[in-house]
C-alpha cells in the first residue's frame, strides 16, 4: 500500500471513531464498527481513487456496514430508537462524561437518517453535497433531514431544563464531583 | 426524565424556525462531543491493524 494512502488512512481514523460513536452510541460497538469498515477498506483499496477524499470514501463504507446492521437489529428488535437509549442509559460511564450525557440521549432519540445528516454535516464537516454522496441520496433530503435533526434536538434538549437548552452548569457540576 | 415522555412529546410536524443562538449552540456542544473522541487520536489496534496490512509483503520500515 502506498504510503501517502496508509497515512490517509491512518489520519481518518479519528474522525471515523467519532462517527461510529456517535452514530451507534457504543464506544465497543463503535470500535467493533471501525475495525470491520478498516479491513473492508484494506482489502478494497485499489478500488479508491487517488485524489479523492479519503475519509469520505471510509465514512461511507462505515455508514454503509452500520446501516445494515441496524436493519438486522431492527428486524430482531421493534423499537429500535428505545433499545439504543436504554443502551446508553446503562452505561452511563463508559466514555463519557457527564459532560455530554444529555446530549448523547438527545440524539439518541433522533432517527438514524437524520443523525448521520446532522453528524456528517454539523461534526464532520462535510459538504452537503458529500454528506449526500456518503449517505446515497439527494442534497435536498440530506438538507431537510439536518433541519429536523436540529429542531428535533432542540425540543429534546429543553426538556432537560435549562433556560434556553443545554447542561445545567449547576447539576453538572454536582454530578463530577459526586459522580464515580 | 424518562426516555418514553421524551419520545411521546410532539415531534414537531411543522418545524419551528430555530433561533440562530439555538442552532449555533447545538452545533457547539455536536462538535464538542465529536472532537472529545477525535482528540483521542488513533487507538493503538488501528495503527497496529493499519501497519500490520501495509507490512504485507514487505515489512522492512519499522
Amino acid at each position: 500500500m502506498d504510503e501517502s494512502v496508509r497515512k490517509a488512512v491512518l489520519g481518518a481514523v479519528p474522525s471515523l471513531r467519532a462517527f461510529a460513536i456517535s452514530l451507534c452510541g457504543n464506544v465497543d460497538r463503535a470500535d467493533d464498527l471501525v475495525q470491520e469498515t478498516l479491513l473492508r477498506a484494506l482489502a478494497n483499496i485499489e478500488s479508491f481513487q487517488p485524489g479523492t477524499n479519503m475519509a469520505a470514501w471510509l465514512f461511507t463504507i462505515l455508514r454503509n456496514h452500520f446501516r445494515s446492521e441496524y436493519r438486522k437489529r431492527r428486524r430482531e428488535v421493534e423499537d429500535n430508537e428505545g433499545r439504543y437509549a436504554e443502551t446508553l442509559k446503562s452505561q452511563p460511564e463508559q466514555y463519557g462524561q457527564v459532560e455530554f450525557r444529555e446530549f448523547r440521549e438527545a440524539l439518541a432519540q433522533l432517527p438514524a437518517d437524520q443523525r448521520e445528516a446532522l453528524i456528517l454535516v454539523g461534526a464532520s464537516g462535510f459538504s452537503y453535497e458529500e454528506a449526500a454522496h456518503i449517505c446515497g441520496c439527494a442534497v435536498g433530503t440530506i438538507k431537510s433531514r439536518v433541519n429536523r435533526a436540529r429542531t428535533r434536538l432542540a425540543e429534546l434538549l429543553s426538556v432537560f431544563g435549562a433556560d434556553d437548552f443545554g447542561p445545567d452548569e449547576q447539576t453538572r457540576a454536582v454530578l463530577a464531583r459526586g459522580g464515580g | 426524565m424518562d426516555t418514553a415522555d421524551l419520545r411521546n412529546r410532539k415531534s414537531s410536524s411543522k418545524p419551528a424556525k430555530l433561533s440562530r443562538e439555538v442552532q449555533a449552540r447545538l452545533g457547539q456542544q455536536l462538535r464538542a462531543m465529536y472532537d472529545d473522541v477525535v482528540n483521542q487520536g488513533v487507538p493503538d489496534r488501528f495503527a497496529e491493524l493499519i501497519n500490520r496490512i501495509n507490512g504485507d509483503g514487505s515489512k522492512d520500515r519499522q
